[in-house]
């Protein structure tokens, strides 16, 4: 599926992965979302979360290739990319807490997280709603003669939302810069990929006339190159590009699945899915000695991450529609 | 009798109307493996042919549907979340909707779209928490937002069987409702016609969909001082006017519990349709969200907007008090 346009010059920032960084990142997210899960099955997460896991290198090998200065947009299944990103564990822990020290000051929660301050235009709960979102601040970008990128995440079920389609047809007609990062997981909740998607998902880009690229979604250094080399595509102003990542979610669609249990995968298929394991492929690339050093720093920083959540105050009932408008306009109370 | 839940009596209802007739099919994200638990042993029941899981693609499906109504089937649609209203929006109230009228009575387009747990469903935040029925209303779709599971039962079995394109709420706080029926007594229940669940003379209660049970409870509550009438519409559009004009001219106040937004909500219309043409002996309340209501995340705040069994009691008191006499 390799396509010539993919073979330019990588951008600076992405030449050489930095192993133990990218091992970091994936094991941030392991761990946080474990550490999640725990939080929601203690009652501590109102609602539940949509577990990342088994999909860490995605995250990881993207951003590590961005520069600080670009943007992102994420999903429901949202909490590494945001992390990968550079926002704080602690903080990030916090809003899906329903605090006001989250990034969201509690207004967001797991499907909303975002940071304006280093490029994280926000989680969706919609399915394909954020690309056209990204695809709009890229453009943006190129208008104020920046040459920031874009990347915007979905899953293999958004590629078969018509706006995703719409917004692949007007970011190729605009060479907007913009990537477009596929998280083939192999399900739509319970829906088969096969069982949804004709033809192909790189042919969907490549329908209009997007270069597409599969790519290794487990092996956070095969994503990072992919990455490197689609960013910057995008920043010489020579359009979007789409990565499928293939890649395995190992946890439930949503934490309701926990006590649910709809069966849609054997404990067979789960197990082979999980025989390839991000944090195993990329922490092989270190010595042992200094993957013990990460994961101790790791838990450091999670031990942190809940004692902040948990430690902060909840909102105040009385400003519940606080933010609603930009000038503050109040609206009207539910009753007179 | 039989202890039926409202989820069951929604699954319930769509089994017997697939036994009933051929023609009913189901679409939707997930059904087959029943997420939302509505669908739950259809495919085993009734095959694959008629239960048909959907690419994230609503308005293509949604669409589809209203084809496939104008050639002969009744599709139900299972939406997993209210918001996805929106994406299928112009599909429902643009096409579906219209061409009735548009071809001069040439065709019907028998659909119905079936939302499981609307409104909050707590901790879903700004993107899954909406209650959107008023919008439907508005526009003049048919709507059906049922309370309790017989009625559920009814409602959505009428709407399959119904001609036109019906939009039944299921509402989140509604779907873990028990009540002991008599199986053999499930029967569908007409759009149009309310029920009142409760008797009373002072204070009319008009509620909707899980507000029922928090009216209920709140009269019993105030049952020494005002004695509450509780109305339950069962369907926004048609409204049945006649059975709320009627409680009126017993009791003369009136109280809305809706879970709309303030501002063009069903409340609204239901107050100034009573200020119009009813016997009103002092001005009405309504509890509702506020306008334009998001709701946030956090526990505490998402519970802030949504009306209260506190802000009902202390309305109900206060339009009791107040205006001349019966
Ligand atoms: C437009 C839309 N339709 C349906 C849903 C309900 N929903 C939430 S996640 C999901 C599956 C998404 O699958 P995919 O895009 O592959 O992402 P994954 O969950 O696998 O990460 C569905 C159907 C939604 N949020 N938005
Ligand atoms: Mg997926």
């Amino acid at each position: 599926m390799a396509d010539p346009a993919l073979s330019g010059p990588a951008s600076p920032s992405s030449q050489k992965p930095d192993s133990a960084a990218l091992y970091r990142t994936v094991r941030l997210i392991r761990r946080f979302e474990e550490r999640a899960v725990e939080l929601v099955h203690d009652g501590q997460i109102f609602g539940g979360i949509h577990p990342y896991t088994g999909q860490e290198a995605v995250a990881a090998g993207t951003c590590a290739a961005l520069r600080p200065d670009d943007l992102i947009t994420s999903t429901h299944r949202g909490h590494g990319h945001v992390l990968a990103k550079g926002a704080d564990p602690a903080r990030m822990m916090a809003e899906i807490a329903g605090r006001t020290t989250g990034l969201n000051a509690g207004r967001g929660g797991s499907m909303h997280a975002a940071d304006f301050g280093i490029g994280i235009l926000g989680a969706n709960a919609i399915v394909g709603a954020a690309a056209p979102i990204a695809t709009g601040a890229a453009w943006a970008a190129r208008c104020a003669g920046s040459d920031r990128v874009v990347m915007t995440y979905f899953g293999d079920g958004a590629v078969s939302q018509g706006v995703v389609l719409e917004t692949f047809n007007l970011a190729a007609l605009w060479r907007a810069p913009v990537v477009f990062v596929c998280e083939n997981n192999g399900f739509a909740t319970t829906t088969r990929t096969d069982d949804a998607v004709a033809g192909s998902i790189t042919g969907r880009a490549e329908a209009f006339g997007i270069p597409a690229a599969r790519v290794d979604g487990m092996d956070p250094e095969a994503v990072f190159a992919a990455a490197g080399t689609a960013i910057a595509r995008a920043r010489r102003s020579e359009g979007p590009t789409l990565l499928e990542c293939v890649t395995y979610r190992y946890d439930a669609h949503h934490t309701w699945e926990h006590a649910a249990r709809p069966r849609y995968r054997t404990p067979e298929e789960v197990d082979l899915g999980r025989s390839r394991d991000p944090l195993e492929i990329q922490g092989a690339r270190l010595p042992e000695a200094r993957r013990a050093q990460i994961d101790a720093e790791i838990e450091a920083v999670l031990e942190e991450a809940v004692r902040f959540a948990l430690d902060s105050p909840h909102p105040d009932p009385a400003t519940a529609l606080d933010y609603l408008y930009a000038d503050g306009t109040q609206a009207r109370a539910g009753v007179a | 009798m039989t202890v039926l839940s409202y989820l069951k009596a929604l699954n319930r209802a769509i089994a017997d109307e697939m036994q009933r007739d051929p023609a009913v099919c189901v679409f939707g994200e997930d059904v087959r493996a029943a997420v939302t638990n509505v669908t739950a042993g259809l495919v085993k029941r009734f095959g694959d042919a008629r239960v048909l899981d959907m690419p994230i693609s609503e308005q293509a499906f949604t669409g589809i549907a209203t084809g496939a109504a104008m050639s002969g089937m009744r599709p139900l649609i299972e939406y997993q979340i209210p918001a996805l209203l929106f994406l299928a929006f112009e599909q429902i109230v643009n096409q579906a909707h219209k061409f009735s009228l548009m071809t001069g009575g040439q065709v019907s387009v028998p659909v119905t779209y079936l939302i499981p747990s609307s409104g909050s469903r707590d901790g879903w935040a700004g993107q899954h928490s909406d209650h959107p029925y008023s919008l439907f209303a508005h526009i003049g779709v048919k709507t059906a937002v049922p309370a309790t599971p017989a009625d559920a039962y009814g409602l959505l079995a009428t709407a399959i069987r119904d001609d036109d394109p019906v939009v039944v709420f299921a509402p989140a706080g509604a779907m873990g409702r028990r009540e002991d029926v008599d199986l053999s007594q499930l029967a569908p229940v007409p759009l149009g016609v309310g029920r009142v669940h409760r008797v009373g003379t002072d204070v009319t209660v008009v509620a909707i969909g899980h507000l029922v049970q928090a009216a209920l409870e709140v009269a019993e509550e105030l049952a020494e001082t005002v004695d509450v009438e509780v109305f339950d519409p069962r369907t926004l559009h048609p409204f049945d006017w006649q059975g709320l004009a009627e409680s009126l001219e017993r009791t003369g106040r009136l109280v809305v519990i809706d879970d709309s937004n303030r501002s063009c909500g069903i409340g609204g219309e239901i107050l100034a349709t009573a200020a119009e043409e009813m016997h009103l002996v002092a001005p009405p309340k309504r509890v509702t969200r506020p306008d334009g209501a998001v709701l946030p995340f956090a526990e505490g705040l998402d519970r802030a907007l949504q009306p209260t069994r506190e802000q009902l009691r202390t309305a109900i008191q206060a339009v009791a008090k107040n205006g001349g006499a019966r």
